[in-house]
């Protein structure tokens, strides 16, 4: 195979290369500037002690617990409604029906709505018209309705990449219609549920503008869900806007960095047992 | 995975949820000596600082009651506590006739100072001078005696409480001019500032510090001396109101604000008293 | 998927069968009601707003003074378009290489190091593509090219870094689904492997690839905290691409804290506005989708 034609193919797949290096060259640069500046700023104190005075002083450990406290409230609430609306639309209901495809095209556009718009509705309508205040449960509502699109839909491909013969054998052994469901189906869907659950935690962690919106500004460690409460995402940018602390600003990012990069290597273990089930 | 099973115990942990949940209100009572519950202030950002940290003294004495300090500008403030959604509004302006409560309290008063970039030669500038530069009518450093470079103004948005003040005091209530930076708080105007050498803007006299330079207006310091007897015209005040007569944690948070120790502890952050009933300054 | 119930002989549809069901259906519901009653929300707000104020001057006007009732987002639109386009402009060729680079020219060990690498670049959260160039894009543009630095160019430079991994994902996508036998025939024919790519590849997938750019578009419109942070939030039509402005996202980020009347409403019209921007797009997405199969 002639990949090099002449002088201009030449060119073209040097500008491809000098492309991909300059990508990669940009991740590393971005990974490698907030590691060099913020993990001096890392230390056990850092990640339990509570930020005061604006967070100039002290930690971050509020903003830790607030992403994951929200990140939990949201996934409660959106994973069983997107599990079984999923489940609903692709077992109980024909491929192209009417109603699955208003779902499913609901759902899509749920999915490219800005997320500052999702945070103007949640403000407006769980902080001030539920009366929820800012607090994790405004803020996790207004993610979950964030999620769901993607839990859906991660999970409708997964229950319809299980063979048919799963179920039609099933139930021919006299199962019933659940029962194949939640012992055959489900359960061989798993790891491409668990796949989508994961991106979407990915997507929680990122999230500020809503969250800004909604779970408030405060700093303090928040308790119950009607508290109000910093994700690490929402004080990176307030360290970083206000000039607060540039240390504490690297040092938060350094994290959040990290936190992606688990998450991220979670999703592709869970992804790769999802493949290796399939073929199996 | 047992799926039935791990649905119910869902279904279960989200109505513990909601049992919880309802079972706490807002605002404590003080029930005997002890000072529980929680209480959201929400407002001005630049009163925010302040907020925290007497919440954090507060929380420190009394541990049973929580303190929530919000941001979102004065205006937000004075419409949450409006509508409900917090307990104490927090404004760095005066109200409006429209806004107005009887409920306010003037917690401490604070300087607007004009700052440049600490390598500006500027010191001093007219109010005249400022007004021209802040709305465009100047917008070149070397009008007023620095170099030959554009002016770039920063400012706050629209809805801010030091931005209201700014424009009504220094601008005799022009707007800032449309080409200005906008940040949504001081804290970012003193960042952008302390980086650019051509940038100029205002900001809150309680967070002054070695990274940007204060400008004289008139002559005058931008000091809490000068701001107490008015000669330094640029000062606006620090207010907290409330929907109705403040009781329960409301009430015991006001009173510690407004106490000695209160006055104190704004004092040593850099605001400027209101009761000065000690010899400090 | 055939209808169960239909099948002969054993009856399995008991009371606790219907009742999952009905739980399943109720979740299904609950999803399309979430979603509708934020669309129905941001129009119920937005709309009579943009009648008040008429379509045109919304749309048209470059006077945003919402003290005195002027809600113009002209510059807003122009904010948000110019840094998008700046963005798309060295996204979309960079992401196209790149798709092509990982598709039909890298190695499967190179391909291990940098497909890992775009997912990373792809969940970075925004306000750390936001800090990085607060920190490091907006000084060098200051002290290099001039202006405040907070600017268009800031912007399309830190959005294009946040789109390209969409670009790069679903072009590869749509590149690699081309089927082999075009690839065979043509270089089976003589051409190199570059004729083969631009002559033959990238047009059968060239509606996927309108697809990748379109929704990198969708993405670059809707992003806010980055921008927020370093284009400086000018309400005025920009002259340069050194010029700061404000984004229609970060229009009602700043200003959310003027919860009021119709200051608030006019922040639910931008929304409306980049909804239906945004709708748009994704019916030019399906459309084009459609067209291919």
């Amino acid at each position: 195979m002639k990949a090099y034609g002449n002088l201009k193919e030449k060119f073209i797949y040097m500008f491809i290369w000098l492309g991909a290096a300059f990508v990669a060259f940009t991740l590393l640069t971005i990974i490698a500037y907030v590691f060099v500046k913020g993990i001096g700023t890392i230390s056990w104190e850092f990640i339990t002690a509570i930020p005061s005075r604006m967070g100039k002083e002290g930690g971050i450990s509020s903003a830790i617990v607030g992403t994951i406290y929200l990140t939990v409230v949201a996934l409660l609430i959106s994973t069983p409604l997107g599990i079984g609306s999923a489940v609903y639309l692709t077992e109980y209901q024909k491929r192209n029906s009417r109603f699955s495809r208003a779902v499913e095209m609901s759902a899509e556009a749920l999915s490219g709505i800005p997320s500052i718009i999702f945070g103007l509705f949640g403000f407006i309508f769980f902080v001030i018209f539920l009366g929820l205040g800012w607090s994790i449960l405004s803020g996790g509502l207004t993610l979950a309705i964030m999620i769901l699109p993607t839990i859906m839909r991660t999970t409708q491909e997964a229950l319809r990449a299980v063979p048919e013969e799963f179920r039609s054998n099933s139930l021919a052994l006299g199962a019933s219609k659940w029962q194949t469901i939640s012992k055959i189906v489900l359960p061989s869907s798993a790891p491409g549920i668990v796949t989508g659950v994961i991106l979407s935690i990915g997507r929680s962690v990122g999230e500020t503008a809503a969250i800004l919106l909604t779970a408030g500004s405060a700093l303090g460690m928040p308790l119950l869900p009607t508290d109000p409460a910093r994700s690490m995402s929402v004080h990176l940018y307030y360290l970083a806007a206000e000039g607060i602390s540039m240390e504490r600003a690297y040092g938060t990012a350094l994290l959040l960095i990290v936190m992606i990069l688990i998450i991220n290597y979670l999703a592709n273990l869970s992804l790769r047992r999802f493949t290796y089930r399939l073929k199996s | 995975m047992r799926k039935n099973s791990l649905w119910i115990v869902m279904a279960l942990i989200l109505i513990g949820f909601f049992v919880w949940i309802t079972g706490y209100g807002s605002s404590g009572e003080p029930g005997g000596s002890q000072v529980t519950g929680s209480i959201t202030i929400a407002g001005s950002s630049s009163v925010q600082p302040f907020s925290e940290i007497l919440a954090e003294e507060f929380m420190a004495q009394y541990t049973e009651a929580r303190v929530n300090v919000q941001g979102g500008g004065s205006s937000q403030g004075i419409e949450a506590v409006k509508s409900g959604v917090a307990d104490i509004g927090a404004s760095s302006r005066e109200l409006s006739p429209e806004e107005k409560t009887p409920y306010e309290y003037l917690i401490a008063k604070d300087g607007i100072v004009i700052v440049v970039h600490p390598s500006n030669p500027i010191n001093d500038l007219s109010l005249e001078q400022v007004a021209d530069i802040f709305t465009s009518r100047i917008s070149n450093w070397k009008e007023v005696g620095g170099h030959d470079a554009d002016i770039t103004l920063v400012s706050r948005e629209a809805g801010s409480g030091t931005r209201e003040g700014f424009e009504t005091l220094a601008l005799d209530k022009e707007s800032v001019s449309d080409r200005a930076l906008i940040a949504n708080s001081t804290g970012a105007i003193r960042m952008i500032v302390a980086d650019d050498r051509n940038a100029i803007g205002y900001i809150s006299l309680a967070i002054l510090d070695y990274t940007v330079k204060p400008l004289k207006i008139n002559g005058v310091d931008p000091t809490a001396e000068n701001i107490l007897n008015d000669s330094y015209p640029v000062n606006r005040p620090f207010i907290y109101i409330t929907n109705e007569e403040p009781t329960g944690l409301v009430l015991t948070f006001i009173s510690f604000v407004l106490s000695e120790e209160g006055q104190r502890i704004l004092h040593d952050e850099g605001v400027v008293m209101v009761n000065p009933s000690d010899d400090d300054h | 998927m055939n209808d169960f119930r239909k099948k002969p002989g054993i009856d399995r549809s008991g009371i606790k069968e219907v009742f999952i069901e009905g739980l399943l259906l109720i979740s299904a519901l609950a999803s399309i009601l979430a979603i509708f009653l934020i669309i129905i929300f941001v129009f119920a707000k937005g709309l009579p707003l943009i009648a008040k104020v008429g379509v045109f001057k919304f749309l048209f006007s470059s006077t945003w003074d919402p003290v005195n009732g002027q809600f113009g987002i002209a510059t807003m639109i122009a904010g948000s378009l110019a840094i998008t386009l700046g963005a798309l402009i060295w996204a979309v060729p960079l992401g196209l290489a790149l798709s092509i680079f990982l598709s039909e020219i890298a190695s499967p060990r190179i391909k291990g190091i940098m497909v890992p690498m775009i997912e990373l670049l792809a969940g970075l959260p925004s306000v750390i593509y936001g800090f990085f160039g607060l920190v490091i894009i907006v000084p060098f543009i200051r002290d290099y090219l001039g202006g405040p630095g907070f600017s268009i160019l800031a912007g399309s430079v830190i959005l294009g870094i946040m789109v390209l991994p969409t670009i790069v994902n679903i072009a590869r996508d749509a590149i690699t689904v081309v089927p082999r036998e075009y690839r065979e025939g043509s270089l089976a024919l003589g051409a190199t492997q570059w004729e083969t790519i631009s002559r033959i590849v990238l047009p059968s997938a060239s509606s996927g690839i309108i697809t990748a750019i379109v929704l990198g578009m969708g993405r670059a419109v809707g992003e806010t905290m980055a921008v927020v942070l370093i284009t400086g939030n000018v309400t005025r039509m920009p002259e340069s691409i050194l010029s700061p402005v404000r984004s229609m996202t970060g229009n009602v980020v700043l200003e959310m804290g003027y919860a009021t009347g119709d200051h608030q409403l006019a922040l639910f019209a931008t929304g409306v506005v980049l909804f239906v921007f945004i709708i748009i797009l994704n019916a030019l997405v399906s459309v084009g989708r459609k067209e291919r199969v």
